[in-house]
């Protein structure tokens, strides 16, 4: 029951992807092409769906925990920091690329696309050779306060 | 040229904004695809692996239900060559995790919490897209 739940949300999500053309990269890339062919849509997107979340967060946290869970998991740091803007910085770079973001990829896979297929593969591939590299920085910072003791 | 769909695009992101207050309130997690995403492929424990499959299985549905109702796909026009969807795709991979989340888990779902976090990095994104457009477009000329 919570599964099938939790799958009827990732439907509406899909659903917002597919009817938004968020999920169609021509329509992404021409929302930063203001100098060229430029497509305004991408900002209907986001502005609804950053005012039906804001509304709606206020709501849910007025309760004291989620239906499901015991308790809500939300992301505390405040920290700004060179590795959050860097890696949103790349994050950038990589998406006027290739005009896909994560989320407006997921759900399109369901087209069977081989386009996007292939940038999913591209997309898990970076994941994971991310996680290694920060595997590996994190083993000497790890050790450092340990010498330095 | 894209076809200006103002009123899909409200209606879609409406959506997109209702899927992550519903996630919130029944699960109590951030609808981010990049978090989603590396939770599912490492999962912690079987248990946190369930709800993301079953999230992502929905997304995936998703296309299928918008064909059954309208007759088409959602349109997918892609304007960008293989090689580029693929070098496209590995720095995606690697600035999210990076960067801790992408345009659904900073852009709409940090945006509207209003977390400083996520509002830095979604000005960040937005605008190293918005050059890297430039520069393909208008200055390389792909």
């Amino acid at each position: 029951m919570k599964l099938f739940v939790t799958y009827l949300i990732g439907v509406v999500f899909g659903l917002g992807i597919s009817i938004s053309g968020m999920g169609n990269p021509a329509k992404v890339l021409n929302f930063f092409d203001v100098a060229g062919t430029w497509d305004p849509s991408l900002a209907f997107v986001m502005g609804g769906a950053v005012f039906v979340a804001a509304v709606g967060y206020q709501l849910v946290f007025r309760r004291a925990r989620p239906i499901f869970e015991p308790s809500f998991n939300v992301p505390v740091s405040r920290r700004i920091d060179t590795k959050l803007v860097a890696g949103s910085a790349v994050f950038g770079i990589g998406w006027g690329i290739a005009g896909f973001c994560p989320g407006a990829a997921l759900p399109v896979i369901g087209t069977g696309r081989s386009d996007v297929l292939i940038f999913m593969a591209a997309l898990v591939a970076g994941l994971l050779l991310a996680k290694a590299l920060l595997q590996l920085n994190l083993k000497p910072t790890l050790r450092r306060p340990a010498a330095g003791n | 040229m894209t076809e200006f769909t103002p009123w899909a695009s409200l209606f879609g992101g409406l959506l997109i904004g209702l899927a992550s207050v519903l996630l919130m309130a029944f699960q109590g997690r951030i609808l981010g695809a990049t978090g989603i995403l590396a939770g599912l492929i490492s999962p912690a424990s079987s248990g946190d692996w369930a709800w993301r499959a079953a999230l992502v299985a929905g997304m995936i549905t998703a296309p299928a239900i918008y064909l059954a109702f309208t007759g088409a796909w959602p349109q997918i026009e892609k304007p960008v060559s293989t090689p580029m969807l693929v070098i496209g795709g590995i720095i995606v991979g690697l600035g999210v995790t990076y960067g801790s989340g992408c345009t659904s888990g900073h852009g709409v779902c940090g945006v509207s919490r209003l977390s400083v976090r996520s509002i830095v990095a979604t000005l960040t994104f937005m605008a190293t897209t918005a050059v890297t457009v430039y520069v393909i477009r208008h200055v390389i000329g792909a």
